[in-house]
């Protein structure tokens, strides 16, 4: 619980600030049946982000990273608008570009597992070959389509809740109850922590390396179906673009470490929240947005420090410096009485 | 003794993937010169270097960290804050061009130094750092004016638009004969100094060039640096070309660089890996894109796919010859 201390502590402080420039901030009210407020914006715009970054939280807890994910939101959102745009119905289409995602991030498993790349290069490729696909399906173009169907997944609402809401919690409920109620998780971190250990343990670490590439793929695949039906469009070019980092940054925030072995899937959406929070911020308070990535930065190199074990024992041994040295004088008379 | 066989069996394999990508790139070259009229030509690999020239010192510079074993995402945006703080500089205060090239210069290398010193000091993962140092700089560039801020200094356009004639009718440009002395310098750095066999070393194992007694802090700060330096410069190689100011210049350049350095067969676990091969890396991406505009009817996005297609390839060729070498 420790590790969720300071991002929950950051998230409060973003808040806070925020109520401080619009005091109706915390105010949700309904408004034809649908739930409307600032902390419902944040949760619906915030929602791809959660979910791509739920998947990479579980590829980085193998150890790898996944860079291709913002490839995949493209071309995912790219494939089911044309499909759409062809007369094909939402569910086909729909079934499709996950199928579709689905392969993509079995192929990435497939090369980090199989042929044994180093993570950041085997997705890296789908990173750059994928944008080409996703114009590719496009044909360069921003594909306009009008499906109201379509238009629920990101933009709709259902049961008073925006229904991208609803998916995430769906989908972060199916993961939790997979790696923490069931062995999977345990699994999952000891690839992390030791992949051939793990293999002579008798895990098939092959298997679920390519397992959470492929449902980090699903979910990037989720995030851009929700991306392009809120905007009732897909662009290839610009659809998702960096949410790959985005999402490794929320990871961080959340407490996982990069080097894989334990993660933490609250300290994901925490972080996720983070990030989406900090963009309304910016927004709310009048900032120009232009600066976001100027906010970002700042956070993530606060975050990465606090969490350093190197910086703690740095500011530690400091702070040890400069205090009075009463204590360890005391300890001495106590252990000479 | 045993060392000495072993890097005598070893020495044909070291130059294997730099020798694929001479041939890739020599084969790419006669292919378009049997499909395309006018192709064949020494000026079309000049347009090479002097379409390319930024992105291979930037490469350069790449090539160093990655030779640690590091990894710097922050090249791009440094690349587009030096033509922006050089674009605004020039264009509001009117600061003279010897003025504002040294300084770009200096920020670059400072915010290098800085990205190294935290990768070092607080044993940070060199990607989240320099992601962060990417934030940042791009952050900064937007922050400094969303526009495109045109170049109209002299010496600027003096260096954009001169043409450094050679012979038969061929010629290059300035930027060219930079980037050039920079990979030049750079090869002698690192293949012929200390502080290039430090690079090598830390690549190789960082305990066991910690335990050799080698400077690992000290090589580990001042690769990011001159990493720093080099995209800084290449952003100022970058205003000579485009002869503006823009935040959204140079988007995605540390994928390009990364891929450079990749198809160049430098391992990206580091230790391995050669400089030429890195402006082979440069000098074949750069073929793509003529070949692309040269078909004509391909569209600008096979550029993306044909890179990502010659990334799997040579990821697996690298595969391949380490297998071979460990057996």
């Amino acid at each position: 619980m420790r590790r969720l201390l300071w991002p929950v502590v950051v998230l409060v402080l973003l808040l806070v600030l925020n109520v401080f420039f619009t005091p109706s901030f915390f105010s949700i009210e309904v408004k034809d049946g649908h739930l409307y407020g600032s902390l419902i914006d944040i949760l619906r715009f915030g929602a791809p982000l959660i979910l791509v970054s739920l998947g990479m939280t579980l590829v980085i807890a193998t150890g790898g990273i996944d860079l291709s994910v913002g490839s995949v939101v493209a071309i995912a959102g790219a494939l089911a608008c044309l499909q759409i745009s062809q007369d094909a119905s939402v569910f086909t289409a729909v079934v499709l570009a996950l199928g579709l995602s689905v392969v993509l991030g079995a192929w990435n498993g497939f090369l980090v597992a199989a042929v044994g790349i180093q993570p950041i290069i085997a997705t890296l490729i789908l990173m750059v070959a994928g944008r080409g696909l996703a114009q590719l399906i496009t044909d360069g173009q921003i594909i306009t389509i009008n499906s109201p169907e379509y238009k629920l997944i990101g933009g709709g609402y259902w049961l008073t809740l925006p229904f991208s809401v609803i998916l995430v919690i769906i989908v972060l409920g199916i993961t939790a109850f997979l790696t923490r109620r069931l062995a999977l998780g345990m699994l999952i971190e000891s690839v992390g922590g030791n992949a051939e250990a793990s293999r002579l343990a008798g895990i098939r670490s092959r298997g679920i390396i390519i397992m959470v590439y492929a449902f980090a793929a699903l979910c990037a695949g989720v995030a851009g179906l929700m991306i392009s039906s809120n905007v009732s469009s897909a662009d290839g070019n610009n659809a998702g673009l960096w949410i790959e980092l985005d999402a490794i940054l929320a990871v961080v925030i959340g407490g996982t470490s990069l080097s894989g072995g334990r993660f933490s899937l609250s300290g994901t959406v925490l972080g996720a929240l983070i990030i989406q929070t900090l963009t309304t911020t910016i927004y709310s308070i009048g900032v120009p947005p232009e600066t976001t990535l100027l906010f970002k930065a700042l956070v993530v190199t606060a975050v990465c420090l606090i969490q350093s074990p190197s910086f703690r024992a740095k500011v530690f041994r400091r702070r040890g410096r400069t205090a009075p040295p009463s204590p360890a004088a005391e300890e001495k008379v106590r252990v000479t009485a | 003794m045993t060392t000495l066989t072993l890097g005598r069996t070893s020495v044909p394999a070291k130059y294997l993937p730099v020798l694929v990508t001479g041939c890739l790139f020599v084969a790419m070259f006669l292919v378009g010169g049997i499909r395309y009229e006018g192709f064949a030509t020494g000026q079309i690999i000049l347009n090479v270097f002097i379409d390319n020239g930024f992105l291979l010192v930037v490469a350069v510079g790449m090539t160093f960290v990655i030779l640690t074993g590091g990894i710097d995402l922050s090249v791009g945006s440094v690349v587009a804050l030096s033509t922006m703080i050089s674009a605004s500089l020039m264009a509001g205060p009117g600061w003279p061009p010897y003025l504002v090239v040294p300084l770009v210069l200096l920020i670059g290398s400072g915010l290098g130094l800085v990205m190294g010193y935290i990768i070092h000091a607080f044993d940070i993962q060199p990607f989240i750092v320099t992601l962060a140092g990417m934030f940042l700089a791009r952050g900064l560039c937007y922050t400094i004016g969303t526009d495109s801020i045109p170049i109209e200094d002299p010496t600027f356009t003096a260096f954009a638009q001169t043409r450094i004639d050679l012979f038969a009718d061929m010629w290059i440009s300035p930027s060219v004969v930079i980037a050039l002395v920079v990979v030049g310098v750079a090869a002698y750095v690192l293949h012929y100094t200390r502080f290039g066999r430090a690079v090598y070393a830390t690549g190789g194992s960082e305990q066991s060039a910690l335990l050799m007694g080698l400077p690992v802090a000290r090589t580990k700060v001042t690769v990011y640096t001159i990493s720093g330096f080099c995209s800084a410069l290449g952003g100022v190689l970058l205003s000579f070309y485009m002869l503006s100011g823009y935040g959204l210049h140079a988007v995605g350049m540390e994928l390009d660089a990364i891929a450079a350095v990749v198809i160049g067969g430098t391992l990206l676990t580091g230790g391995t890996g050669f400089l030429l091969g890195t402006v082979l890396g440069v000098l074949v991406l750069g073929l793509i894109q003529t070949i692309i505009s040269f078909e004509g009817t391909l569209s600008s996005w096979w550029t993306k796919i044909f890179i990502g297609l010659l990334l799997f390839v040579f990821i697996l060729l690298q595969r391949l010859f380490s297998a071979r070498t460990r057996r």
